[in-house]
């Protein structure tokens, strides 16, 4: 057992104890399905066929139906594609990174953030699925033999390593999120009455029975696959960031950008987890688990992770001034004072100067101030992709072929659509799913847990008076 | 024939079962099994399960998948259809390795993570529709459970090591016989 100092804020608040987390966490999961669940369900839905009327127009007419022309090839797919992407990496931060770092209050928030991550990136892979053009031969992509001679995918190109990368990513996600919420499984197995819930969770569950070498091979399973993801997500990113990165467009061949994109994500990601969470944790009364200093922790990650994204922009701008280059030097102006300045400033209020408020303790610890700010940081980022990719293709080195860009409706109906589609995985999860790791709360709880903390401390008193 | 009592020590908390595993142990009794709702620091290392081999298998499927992405990139890249791109041709592999590292980088974490999790599925039996391992329900919710197969003699040891250590429970679950090996 770990002794952990008792002026350090308790992690979990309240008198409890192991039954009594167990009960908690389960308790959305066996109650009553609530009227507000089932209303923001229905809209989730109605979003989401929005989103699938929209797919399924692309599909069907093809990539014409967006805004994009022939300068600005890429545009709300592909800003929303690493916009997405970008939320996912939050989620494996807080479980691999964090689990390196042994945090403790990882514990509140790992699983939503998990869930939130696979959901994000499958939305992530709609979008770049589909900008091929000609969805129906994705499998292209794919090193397979084939009867054009056979002509193998170009592995010099960043394109085919995004493919690599974002596979690997979601795949290695959903099973990591997996194998935490086995046991989980179990305890939900074990407790459920009705008998097909009962068999539902025991086929999820995989007959886990907590055998100590199980566990054993569980925390063995866990630390590597922790160590496998750490250095994945931030390739992940620093790939995504190659796409603009390799190519010779001025503003985006830059070698600022895989860190600047990984921070960004980073970012972004920890905005998502406390939109969501703040919602999850009023909604299912997790209070006691998820408490004022979860959130300021993860507000302090948003300020560092933050203003690495400010100083990020600022030395693009005293790079371009300084690399003497014209070209490169007129991308920047033109983000800053051209057509589209509107979503450069958008993007620079809302990334830089926002998060900075944290900085003050009052909003740090207010649930208002960071839920609202939260959704702030949601929109600046998605800002950010944005000015990256459009006013940058609007224009290129000849004027001939500088054009503009609005998004048409089946743009918005995509994205609006991912938004359902993310909605519905996510209010089923947090419906069906623990959305608290309840056996790794567990192993905090004798350390970090209020009770706990308040009798070592008398218990520390008692031993001062007798000697 | 050996008679064998099987026997379920119940416990409320960690504490006391650690205390219990220790004593057992010194009194040179086996512990078959234990079954808790959650990964209990050092236990294994107390009853005396040897470390689990799983991060090695790791390394070896990851080191397979960097060797894998190497040879499969070889032979597309250079050896069975080079390309010319911008005239630089594929013509050695080492000429194009910086363009290779990501996809090899790659592949080294989907094979060392998915089999990996392939090998610790199938070597502990977890799949789904498996019948639930653990005897009793309540130790995935608070209870933490000692399985033992004792003789007569062992038991009354047993049962008094567990006591004194504040054990909620001692059930005995029927007898098991072993053919003596001659």
């Amino acid at each position: 057992m770990h002794a952990e100092s008792e002026i350090r804020t308790p992690l979990i608040l309240g008198n409890k104890t192991y039954k009594q987390i167990t009960d908690d966490i389960i308790a959305p999961i066996e109650g009553k399905t609530s009227k507000w669940w089932y209303f923001l369900f229905t809209v989730a839905v109605l979003t989401a066929l929005w989103g699938i009327a929209s797919f399924t127009y692309t599909i069907g007419e093809g990539i014409g139906t967006w805004g994009s022309n022939n300068s600005v090839d890429w545009a709300w797919d592909i800003t929303n594609f690493v916009w997405w992407i970008g939320i996912g990496h939050a989620g494996t931060l807080i479980s691999a990174v964090l689990l390196l770092f042994r945090q403790k209050w990882r514990m509140a928030i790992s699983r939503a953030a998990e869930a939130m991550t696979i959901f994000a990136v499958i939305n992530a892979g709609l979008y770049v699925s589909l900008h091929t053009g000609r969805p129906w031969v994705d499998y292209w992509l794919f090193p397979l033999p084939n009867q054009f001679g056979s002509l193998w995918p170009n592995f010099n190109s960043p394109l085919l390593w995004d493919v690599f990368a974002v596979t690997t990513y979601m795949t290695v996600s959903i099973v990591f999120w997996y194998i935490g919420l086995i046991p989980d499984f179990a305890t939900i197995r074990d407790r459920m009455v009705h008998k097909g819930w009962k068999k539902f969770y025991s086929i999820l569950s995989f007959g886990w029975g907590g055998r100590v070498k199980h566990w054993q091979r569980f925390e063995e399973v866990s630390l590597v696959l922790a160590g496998l993801s750490t250095p994945l997500v931030f390739s992940v990113h620093s790939i995504v960031s190659f796409d603009f990165a390799t190519s010779i467009l001025p503003g985006w061949h830059t070698t600022i950008f895989p860190p600047y994109f990984v921070s960004g994500a980073v970012f972004s990601g920890f905005a998502m987890v406390l939109t969501l969470m703040l919602v999850i944790r009023k909604a299912y009364k997790l209070e006691q688990y998820l408490t004022i200093k979860h959130i300021e922790y993860m507000n302090i990650l948003i300020i560092v992770t933050g203003s690495i994204v400010g100083v990020a922009y600022l030395t693009e701008l005293f790079m371009a001034w300084y690399s003497g280059v014209e070209f490169e030097q007129y991308a920047f102006l033109n983000r800053a004072t051209g057509p589209m300045a509107w979503s450069y400033w958008a993007m620079m209020t809302c990334n830089v100067i926002s998060p900075q408020l944290f900085w003050i303790k009052k909003i740090r610890t207010s649930f208002l101030a960071t839920f609202i700010l939260s959704i702030v940081v949601n929109i600046g980022m998605w800002f950010e992709r944005f000015v990256i990719i459009v006013p940058t293709l609007c224009r290129t080195f000849l004027p001939s072929s500088w054009a503009t860009y609005t998004p048409s409706f089946v743009d918005v109906g995509m994205f609006i659509g991912t938004l359902g589609f993310f909605g519905v995985l996510f209010l089923l999860f947090s419906r069906y799913f623990p959305v608290i790791a309840i056996a790794e709360t567990k192993t905090i709880l004798k350390t970090s847990g209020e009770n706990f903390k308040k009798l070592a401390a008398e218990h520390k008193h008692q031993n001062v008076e007798q000697h | 024939m050996l008679k064998k009592n099987k026997i379920h020590l119940m416990f409320g908390d960690e504490e006391p079962l650690m205390k219990t595993v220790h004593q057992l142990r010194q009194a040179g009794i086996r512990i078959k099994d234990a079954f808790t709702p959650f990964p209990v620091h050092g236990l294994d290392a107390a009853i005396g399960i040897p470390r689990t081999r799983i991060a090695i298998a790791s390394f070896l499927f990851g080191i397979s998948g960097t060797s894998l992405a190497t040879l499969m990139m070889w032979y597309m890249m250079i050896y069975d259809w080079p390309i010319d791109i911008g005239g630089k041709p594929n013509w050695a592999y080492y000429y194009n390795l910086p363009a290779f590292i990501p996809i090899t980088f790659e592949s080294t974490v989907f094979c060392a993570a998915h089999l990996m999790v392939l090998t610790y599925l199938l070597s502990s039996w977890l799949l789904p529709g498996v019948s639930p391992k653990n005897p009793d329900t309540r130790t995935t919710d608070d209870k933490f459970m000692l399985y033992l197969e004792l003789t007569d003699e062992q038991t009354k040891q047993a049962e008094e090591i567990a006591r004194k250590n504040g054990v909620e429970e001692i059930n005995h679950k029927g007898e098991l016989y072993i053919e003596p090996k001659y």
